[in-house]
């Protein structure tokens, strides 16, 4: 706590106006004291002596003239072992500890510690007495789980260090001193296993940021073949309301194949993040072999919680993305739904009365989300290892309408986009990715060369439909037709996944490969068939026997010989190749 | 004894300002003026003017009248003896019965920790095909009923209320017409329901600021009665014109409009009512269903829009029927899987049947010749309507499930129903 002095002397929803003597810092943490409670809250404009706080709890109660107290501190997250596993708010308040304390309700004013000051971790020196050392530099390390935790020299420690001491190899806790650094100038510095970070400023404590150019495997075909996100990129998921982008979300961070994935559950509804905490202590990642729970870290406010903890709730979750980023780990971060956070910054923009931009968002609106999403990107460590955060968030358009202000100012920043489509879920096809309007940047692990084709036959599949809405099917001749049908086709067995179907709902980029190749031969091959009603009836079987071959498990028994009826079914009708594709398929198998 | 101020400052729209010391936010005060008195609710301070929202409306308040600060928040009588009787938006009897004063609970509490929520299991068996079959409703789970005014939307929540299996009905009506008041006490009468049903009534005729206080002073008591181990059903009719109340508040309050005068915080306005659906480990359960007209029949409205995005789906009630486009019960995965292997594929197959009936149909009103396909599609569609959307019919899930597989039998061949091969073999119909 600082020394300057503060007492109310305005209330606004969640707004405090506070007079202060003294210094007061931009952003700083400050308590407003309600009786027996001191309500956490953060500085958010100073005009001559009279500072804005937004409170992270629930106003009600506040008194002109209650006291305030200024901690001089930046919001910061608490980073150490022991993050792993956890379930916080938006302020790293640990809910389930809260829960045992509080019961049923979320009591306002009651902050615990995000780290377990008890328990002991076994800790491996890295370094010995005299070594130099610089920040985000390793002095140990403790095992958390699968992983080796990285103990480092905390990121704001700017200058190089010579390591005086050193504990042995014991069991330590957080709180305990593990070794002592002297900076240039001779000052002894004692390092425990955790350390606070501001949320709000990048982590930056590696060599160099590289481009993202390895694929992060979903085990969604449609994503992974088609419209793939990398390592260390950035992707985007608009979708209006009951078009699936939460059980996307979800389906991501159960499959994909990453380190350790962070879920920031934002302004949403408290069921879904239910459904994760309940769930991923029990399912066991077949990667590692290991509970899911174990790579998992959810930070959670969601939508009936106080609004200005939901602002600072990404930030948290990016800052400990950040974090594990440093040790040489892949994390993928899911925010769902950074419209609810920009919701926020616009409510909280509406009582500052400042001018409002469009549709009443803030005009910092689209510097604020490019610089989130900036703080994703993979990046070579100083000790030559790789880690990433890739960033996946949602966004809530109103009204489905990808026009508004969080879609426009996303997409601007993002490396791929993946819009879902109220047709397509009212159609019960899921994914309900759109094939045709999204797109990305990166590469993904079919070949290139393949995957334009079958987006190619999508195009054209489209184009007929639209078509023969206005000739009717008479009017459409039948090789237009059975163009249509393959898209069709394309889209039933192959870009529709079901995700609560044991085998289909992961799909591996093996069993992606191989299948493609194979829905690749339907695609490219010309057919004997002598009439519409033949052509309906003939996609109709090959639509049945793909669908039963996605519900065979991958090299089995079952799976051989249902892939041998499709070879068989195809084989009975080919005439022959689509000149196009046999280039394409003489290019692919030359390089 | 508290102190009375008997100079007020400002009247704009519902809200006065007096200038008071040791006031607190979110604090009641009791303001009377000589058209009776009214309560009122602290929702601004600066400096020392106190800026307070009147319940009856400042119509008839003379800048003489008399505050008196209470000292609490807006509060609500809990015990049993609420069962059976109707009360208005800040909880006086309208039904002539002696005003309820013991046990006082505080109204807007916090938000349940998400910790402590379990996964919802148990399915709320209507007999409705539309809402069983296609869209199970679960308990816990918040769901609004998306229609256009004129639409019997009322009946529909009043027949659910009817039949599914909870211990208490709790009504929350918020610009209600007298006549659907009526309704619903009449119905819920006969049913035998009323002496576990408790009504919170705003009518159209009753001041605004009345209706705000109706889904917080519901949803605190449906909260009590959960953690005592009750299943409570609460009934939101209709949530439009709750939010249409709040966006009147806001604009008196000078706030920078968002989007076609809504307030910017509507989204989290209506979370903090609807995320009272909960199933509490080891006691009872809140389970919401709200009803919201669309403006204009425009889905893209900002009222059902947020609401979309916070509820747990949502159905639609377009020309007396649910439709299947767009109604959603996101919580059906939880409990359709325990129900029959068949449940979940029949639900995904003939829903796509019948968007490809509704293309068919489309193709037809532009004079395309019907193909063989197109013709049968269009028999389907037919008997889909009849035999599944109407709201008339009334059957168990089961009996809905193996009509669906007669009328895909009566229809198609087995290829045809893009089902997979070993469903098909299970429960096709033998002729």
């Amino acid at each position: 706590m600082t020394e300057t002095k503060g007492r109310v002397v305005g209330v606004n929803g969640n707004m405090v106006t506070v007079t202060f003597d003294g210094l007061v810092t931009m952003n700083e943490v400050a308590y407003v004291v309600v009786g027996e409670k001191k309500l956490k809250s953060e500085v958010i404009r100073i005009r001559g002596n009279l500072a804005d706080l937004q409170v992270f709890e629930i106003t009600r109660g506040i008194g002109v003239n209650d006291p305030v107290l200024f901690t001089g501190e930046l919001l910061s997250v608490r980073l150490g072992p022991g993050l792993l596993q956890q379930i916080y708010d938006g302020l790293q308040n640990p809910l389930p500890e809260l829960a045992e304390k509080c019961g049923f309700f979320l009591e306002r004013g009651v902050y615990l510690s995000p780290l377990s000051e008890t328990k002991t971790w076994s800790f491996t020196p890295t370094v010995k007495v005299g070594d130099t050392v610089q920040r985000g530099d390793a002095v140990g390390t403790v095992p958390e789980g699968i992983f080796k935790h990285r103990i480092m020299v905390p990121f704001g420690f700017f200058d190089t260090y010579r390591v005086k001491s050193i504990v042995s190899p014991g069991d330590y806790r957080v709180t305990d001193t593990v070794a002592e650094l002297i900076d240039s100038r001779g000052n002894v510095h004692p390092l425990t296993m955790s350390f606070e970070w501001p949320v709000k400023r990048p982590i930056t404590a590696y060599s160099e940021r590289l481009r993202p150019d390895k694929p992060m495997v979903t085990k969604i075909r449609i994503i992974d073949t088609f419209i793939p996100v990398a390592l260390g990129g950035t992707y985007c998921i608009p979708g209006p309301f009951g078009a699936g982008k939460t059980v996307l979300q979800q389906v991501t961070s159960r499959n994909a194949e990453v380190d350790i994935v962070i879920i920031a559950a934002c302004g949403e509804r408290a069921g879904e993040v239910v459904d994760t905490l309940k769930e991923f202590p029990l399912l066991i990642d077949p990667r590692t072999g290991r509970t899911l729970m174990e790579r998992t870290v959810i930070i959670c406010n969601t939508s009936s919680m106080p609004v200005a903890a939901r602002e600072s709730s990404v930030y948290t979750a990016v800052t400990i993305a950040e974090y594990y980023r440093q040790m040489g780990l892949h994390v993928l971060l899911l925010a769902d739904s950074t419209s609810r956070w920009a919701q926020a910054m616009r409510e909280m923009s509406g009582r500052l009365e400042e001018i409002p931009g469009e549709e009443a968002f803030p005009a910092y609106l689209e510097s604020v989300i490019a610089s989130f999403y900036e703080r994703a990107g993979i990046v070579r460590l100083r000790d030559g290892s790789i880690g990433s955060v890739t960033i996946g968030g949602t966004v809530s358009p109103a009204g489905g309408n990808f026009e508004e202000p969080v879609t426009q100012a996303t997409l601007k920043v993002v490396g791929a986009f993946h819009g879902l489509s109220r047709e397509r879920s009212d159609a019960r096809k899921y994914p309900a990715i759109h094939p045709l309007e999204s797109w990305s940047k990166y590469n993904g692990s079919v070949n290139k060369e393949l995957t334009e084709y079958g987006r190619d036959i999508l195009f054209r599949g489209n184009d007929v439909a639209q078509m023969m809405k206005v000739v009717g099917e008479e009017g459409t001749s039948l090789e237009d037709y059975i163009v249509y049908l393959k898209s069709e086709f394309l889209d039933d067995v192959y870009l529709q996944q079901d995700s609560f179907d044991p085998v289909d709902a992961a799909v591996s980029t093996e069993r992606q490969r191989y299948v493609y190749n194979l829905i690749f031969e339907v695609l490219s091959s010309l057919f004997n068939l002598e009439s519409k009603e033949e052509a309906r009836k003939y996609f109709n079987q090959l639509r049945q026997k793909f669908r039963d071959l996605n519900g065979a498990e991958w090299e089995s028994e079952e799976f051989a010989g249902k892939e041998k009826d499709i070879r068989n079914l195809i084989a009975d009708k080919k005439k022959g190749t689509e000149e196009r594709a046999l280039e394409i398929l003489k290019k692919v198998s030359g390089s | 004894m508290r102190k009375v101020y008997s100079k007020i400052e400002s009247i704009a729209g519902n809200v006065i300002t007096v200038s008071a010391e040791g006031v607190r936010y979110g604090e009641l005060a009791e303001v009377s003026s000589r058209h009776g008195k009214s309560l009122a609710e602290v929702i601004r301070l600066k400096e020392d003017k106190v800026s307070l929202q009147v319940f009856a409306g400042s119509r008839g308040i003379s800048t003489g009248d008399e505050v008196r600060f209470l000292g609490h928040p807006m509060r609500v009588s809990f015990s049993d003896n609420l069962l059976g009787r109707i009360f208005d938006g800040s909880g006086r009897p309208r039904d002539g019965g002696t005003e309820l004063v013991e046990n006082l609970i505080e109204i807007g509490g916090p938000s349940v920790n998400p910790a402590k929520r379990i996964i919802p299991r148990k399915m709320v068996r209507t007999g409705i095909p539309m809402i069983d079959l296609f869209n199970s409703l679960v308990e816990s789970q918040k769901l609004p009923i998306f229609s256009v005014s004129g639409e019997p939307y009322n009946p529909l929540l009043a027949r659910i209320a009817m039949q599914a299996e909870v211990d208490i009905i709790i009504l929350g009506g918020m610009g209600l017409k007298y006549d659907d008041y009526l309704f619903f006490k009449d119905t819920l009468e006969q049913g035998g329901a009323l002496s576990r049903s408790i009504f919170f009534v705003h009518t159209a005729s009753d001041p605004i600021v009345e209706c705000l206080l109706v889904p917080d002073i519901s949803l605190a008591v449906a909260e009590r009665f959960a953690l005592k181990g009750k299943r409570v059903l609460v009934l939101l009719t209709d949530m439009t014109n709750f939010a249409d109340a709040l966006k009147e508040i806001a604009i008196t309050m000078e706030q920078v409009p968002s989007n076609r005068g809504y307030p910017g915080d509507l989204y989290s306005q209506l979370a903090a009512r609807y995320e009272k659906a909960v199933d509490f480990e080891g006691a009872g359960s809140i389970t919401i269903l709200g009803v919201t007209t669309m403006p204009g029949d425009d889905v893209t409205h900002p009222i059902p829009d947020n609401t979309g995005y916070i509820t747990e789906g949502q159905y639609y009630l377009r020309n007396g029927r649910i439709e299947p486009f767009g109604s959603l019960s996101r919580l059906k995965q939880m409990v359709n899987k325990d129900t029959r292997a068949d449940h979940r594929p029949l639900m995904d197959g003939m829903i796509k049947l019948y968007a490809a009936y509704k293309e068919s149909l489309e193709k037809k009103s532009m004079g395309f010749r019907m193909s063989e396909w197109d013709n049968k599609l269009l028999k389907y569609g037919a008997i889909f309507e009849r035999e599944m959307m109407d709201l008339s019919v009334n059957i168990p899930l089961e009996q809905a499930l193996d009509n669906g597989w007669r009328i895909l039998a009566e229809c198609f061949t087995k290829e045809e129903t893009g089902l997979r091969s070993d469903l098909i073999a299970k429960f096709w119909p033998v002729k």
